[in-house]
């Protein structure tokens, strides 16, 4: 080993804790970029593979009835490859063990296993036999929460017949990796949602769709233009009642996966960012105060003929053997991380694999942005050192000058001198102090921006489910009924109150822009679904008119006065003009709300209703749900409490992990920024400290004056913290918001208390470190010792 | 004759310092050192004592043991009622706080502090300390009292230094090389202020030097060598610092 390789290990041996910091804060970044960036191309890889080996429809449309033969010409439709027309439709279920109904989505699939569209993968059991009525598939996500394994028996509501189904398989689809219901339903609740697959030859005829189909789905060719095709589709279906064909973008499922995809890329490169920014200037502080203590060093290493390059060489030597302990350690970490992340993600997102393979080349990536890192870092001291003439290293350090601070110019008496001492020292290295200032406020707003985050999502929730849907149970009729069935669900058993709401799927047209919604007609005066915004207003509708979510309008350009186009796409399909009464700024989904009545007139039908909303009796519930599971004309039940305690306890699940990791290393950076920081100023400064030791200055009070700089800088980081946490909050909202749902901003008093207890842990740690250090202060070498 | 009549007045004063059999070692992994060896001295309020020696002989660790930084090996150390041999760390500091000035050779004022706040430093945790200017006027430097240190010469820095350590009122002003960085001028300079604060305080001053000529200035000079006192002798009279020369 070279000699200056053995001065090498020995200094980073004496350095120890700073290095050690550092090459923490170091694996953090590392740590999180292999983490995110790995799952960020795992989740891509896997659904990309996905996709293409389970052949993913690229256009989707739901009609209500069509006959087989129509499929004719959309396959003749240029750019169309393949098109598959099948039955799907929302049953009520009765699961064992379960209370509450279910809701089941039925899809025929072809008799005998093809090559066929949006193929099942195949987890446990086998494709069901042609000839065996009963038999479905069942989704992986529902099976598991429900505890259904094969052999396992279901009943469903199939038009109006109470009949019994058989679980001979589980799968999963590319349609419903995200298995949630869709429309107004956003959350996932796999217990009381679930898909099943079931022969074309049986449930056709069960639902009265013998030689006919009410879902089609289309592949394209390479280079169609989906646009087109989904416009030629549009004028195919029309006729037969459809909604309206969409693309990929639209698909539920997929949107959730690609947002979450941009979301993942979105973290993977803004959280390391800040942890090698940190790692940065760390590596700059420490060094340069390296190459201060060692300018003798340097000078005798340069008087015996060592050349510039070599001493510089040894300096960037040094921080990159730092830098690499944490790169390694970054690794192994992020490495750990990703898998667990992984089986997070596989809870929500159902994949036929989806494992956590970090690429070569992410942590190949990884490695070059720690050298730069390391490199950055160590710079400006390496240059400095390179500089130095060796007979002026050979000279001691200038002794520093002081002048008064601004803060004693405005003439401050009040000040001690231990304080002016911590004022002064602050005032004369401003960059330092704001480096490490803006290291602490990193990490305060890296805890607050993860709790922000939680606290958003529950403020949704609670304005979703407590302000919002004010009802218990919400039930949906296979088809839209007259107000006389709206009576009959108010007297079931446990119904406190009711109210019908119309619910009409339509397109929403102003000028050359459209959107698909659906519009819901609820009663003046309506009490158990209102009309809130993001701020907790409430909207009244008016008589005549329609109301909008602003995101829709702004869509849309279209604003409050003028008429919007609605074309509706179920029954006579009317198209009307309908003015624009109002927008609401909501933060889920793109809405349309208009009174019930006004929407019959427009829908030019008498007082026809699509469900009803229950008030019930919490302690007849038993009785309620018995009758609902078996009751006709019920297509869907959805319990709200269920909904949010299921929805709830997924996110507590990925919370505790996201929480403490970010918790884990936003100490880390806060300790290694002010352990660092402490330890820089008591070697500069230990013949001052030592000398106040002997003047008869306690250890608490030497303590006080060398940690005071560290408490000054840390509590001045603190509103800044805040500050930057709460804004970071409001980026994240902003880049994050999608029609699918908006975050709003905010951020709650206990997220705050939780940065400011972890900068304080942080600061207190290492106080106790650094004190420990002031101990075993040498006070007597300074009675002889210059420097 | 001032000297002579001060020294006679220091001869009838109360022994302040007792010092019986004391030794240090210092171990390092496997040689044992012996810096001080069986040291029997006493020192009395108010005299001018001058240890000299060369590096080596143990008058820097007679220092630190008498200012209260370091306890002997063996052997007792007494100050008044305080058992310095006996006391602990927070005892050390409470002495060292209450009765030490101390004076450095290279001054260690406190960089970001002015010369009258390194003084109010030490003023505001004594019992009963003079003014800090009071301090500076006695070392002449009531001009320069808002001056950072970088902004005085050697000879400012030291007198800074002493007006710090005396501050206090100490009952014993510890020197270690007090002009050992200091031109020859200015040491005498330097010298001076410490034989004023020696008659006008009553204070103990304890110089260690290699210097044999400020021997001139003691009451009693002690030579040590290697560990041991060799030597201690009485200055029938004392040499003004501005006859001193070397």
């Amino acid at each position: 080993m070279a000699t200056l390789h053995r001065k090498l290990v020995r200094d980073v041996l004496h350095m120890r804790g700073q290095a050690i910091a550092i090459a923490l804060v170091i694996a953090c970044g590392v740590a999180s970029f292999v983490t995110m960036r790995a799952m960020y191309r795992s989740l891509l890889r896997s659904q990309a593979d996905y996709y293409t080996q389970y052949r993913f429809a690229n256009i989707f449309a739901e009609l209500k009835r069509a006959p087989d033969w129509s499929a004719g010409p959309i396959r003749g439709i240029p750019g169309v490859a393949q098109a598959e027309t099948r039955v799907v439709m929302d049953v009520t279920l009765d699961v064992p063990g379960l209370q509450e109904p279910a809701v089941g989505r039925l899809i025929s699939i072809p008799p005998r296993q093809a090559r066929g569209l949006n193929a099942l993968f195949m987890l446990r059991g086998r494709y069901i036999f042609p000839t065996a009525g009963n038999e479905v598939i069942a989704s992986e996500a529902f099976a598991k929460a429900n505890s259904l394994d094969l052999g396992s028996t279901l009943h469903a509501v199939i038009n109006g017949r109470w009949q019994k189904l058989i679980v001979v398989g589980i799968a999963i689809s590319p349609e419903y990796i995200y298995e949630i219901r869709g429309g107004a339903s956003l959350f996932p609740d796999n217990k009381r949602f679930g898909v099943l697959w079931m022969s074309a030859d049986e449930l056709e005829p069960a639902l009265n769709m013998k030689g006919a189909f009410n879902s089609i789905t289309v592949s394209l060719m390479p280079h169609a233009n989906e646009a087109d095709v989904i416009a030629q589709m549009d004028r195919e279906l029309d006729r037969y009642g459809s909604l309206g064909a969409y693309g990929r973008s639209d698909q539920i499922s997929n949107r959730f996966i690609s947002d979450e995809i941009a979301q993942t890329r979105v973290s993977a490169n803004v959280i390391p960012a800040i942890f090698l920014v940190v790692a940065a200037l760390l590596v700059h502080l420490s060094f340069t105060r390296l190459v201060n203590t060692q300018r003798s060093d340097i000078a005798v290493m340069k008087a015996f003929g060592y050349s510039n390059w070599k001493v510089g060489a040894h300096y960037v030597e040094f921080s990159l053997l730092v830098a690499m302990t944490g790169y390694v350690l970054g690794c192994a970490v992020g490495w750990y991380f990703g898998i667990r992340l992984a089986s997070i993600y596989a809870e929500f997102y159902r994949f036929p694999i989806l494992t956590y393979r970090p690429e070569f080349r992410t942590f190949l990536w990884a490695g070059l942005i720690t050298l730069a890192t390391a490199i950055s870092g160590a710079a400006g001291a390496v240059s400095r050192a390179v500089a130095l003439p060796p007979a002026e290293a050979m000279r001691p350090e200038q002794p520093a000058s002081y002048r008064p601070t601004i803060i004693e110019r405005l003439d401050f008496r009040f000040m001690s001198p231990a304080l002016r001492m911590i004022v002064r020292n602050l005032e004369r290295r401003p960059w330092r102090a704001l480096a490490s200032s803006f290291a602490i406020c990193c990490s305060i707003m890296i805890v607050v921006v993860e709790f922000g985050m939680f606290d958003a999502l529950d403020r949704m929730m609670e304005l979703q489910f407590r302000d919002i849907q004010r009802e218990d149970i919400a039930v949906t009729l296979n088809e839209a009924h007259s107000a006389r069935t709206q009576f009959e669900l108010a007297r079931l058993p446990g119904v406190i109150h009711s109210e019908p709401f119309r619910a009409v799927p339509v397109r929403l047209r102003y000028q050359n822009k459209w959107r698909k919604t659906a519009i819901l007609g609820l009663q003046d005066g309506n009490n158990l679904r209102l009309i809130i915004d993001q701020k907790g207003n409430r909207l009244s509708l008016p008589p005549n008119g329609i109301i909008i979510s602003s995101i829709l309008a702004t869509t849309l350009g279209v604003k409050p006065g003028q008429n919007l186009r609605v074309e509706v796409l179920e029954g006579r399909r009317p198209v009307r003009d309908v003015v624009l009464a109002g927008t609401v700024d909501e933060l889920i989904g793109t809405n349309a709300y208009m009174e019930m009545h006004a929407l019959n007139r427009l829908m030019q039908e008498d007082h026809l209703i699509s469900g009803t909303l229950l008030q019930v009796d919490s302690g007849k519930k038993q009785s309620l749900y018995q009758q609902l599971k078996h009751l006709p004309a019920v297509a869907a039940v959805s319990i709200k409490s269920a909904t949010v305690s299921s929805f709830k306890e997924t996110i507590d699940r990925s919370m505790s992990l996201s929480i403490g990791t970010l918790m884990v290393f936003a100490s880390i950076i806060a300790i290694g920024m002010i352990y660092n920081g402490a330890r820089i100023a008591l070697s500069e400064r230990a013949s001052e400290l030592a000398t106040l030791r002997i003047l008869g200055f306690t250890r608490r009070e030497v303590t006080f004056i060398l940690l005071g700089e560290q408490a000054i800088i840390t509590v001045a980081a603190i509103p800044f913290g805040f500050a930057a946490g709460y804004a970071m909050c409001a980026i994240l909202a902003d880049r994050i918001k999608t029609e699918l749902y908006r975050m709003p901003i905010v951020v709650r008093p206990t997220s705050y208390a939780w940065a400011f207890f972890i900068v304080m842990f942080a600061a207190i740690a290492s106080g106790v470190l650094i004190s420990q250090r002031v101990a075993h202060l040498d006070i007597v070498s300074v009675l002889k010792a210059r420097e | 004759m001032i000297a002579a009549l001060d020294n006679h007045a220091v001869c009838d004063s109360e022994v302040v310092f007792h010092m019986h059999g004391v030794s240090k070692s210092y171990k390092t992994d496997a040689i044992e050192v012996m810096a001080l060896h069986s040291v029997e001295l006493e020192l009395k309020a108010g005299e001018f004592i001058v240890f000299l020696g060369p590096s080596g002989s143990g008058k820097s660790t007679l220092l630190n043991i008498l200012g209260g930084l370091d306890r002997p090996t063996s052997g007792d150390v007494r100050f008044r009622d305080h058992w310095l041999s006996k006391s602990d760390d927070a005892g050390l500091t409470r002495f060292r706080r209450e009765h030490v000035g101390f004076v450095f050779q290279f001054y260690n004022l406190i960089p970001s502090l002015t010369a009258l706040e390194n003084v109010m430093l030490v003023t505001e945790i004594a019992e009963d300390p003079m003014r800090p200017e009071e301090a500076l006027q006695l070392v002449g430097l009531t001009e320069r009292q808002n001056h950072f240190p970088a902004q005085l010469s050697g000879g400012e820095q030291q007198r800074v230094a002493i007006a710090r350590a005396i501050a206090k009122k100490p009952d014993i002003l510890l020197c270690d090389e007090p002009t050992g960085a200091l031109d020859f001028p200015t040491a005498k300079l330097v010298l001076d202020v410490l034989r004023q604060i020696n008659i006008e305080l009553a204070t103990l001053v304890a110089v260690i030097t290699h210097n044999s000529a400020i021997a001139g200035m003691a009451d009693r000079v002690i030579r040590l060598r290697s560990g041991e006192i060799v030597e201690i002798t009485h200055n029938a009279s004392k040499v003004l610092p501005e006859e001193l020369s070397w």
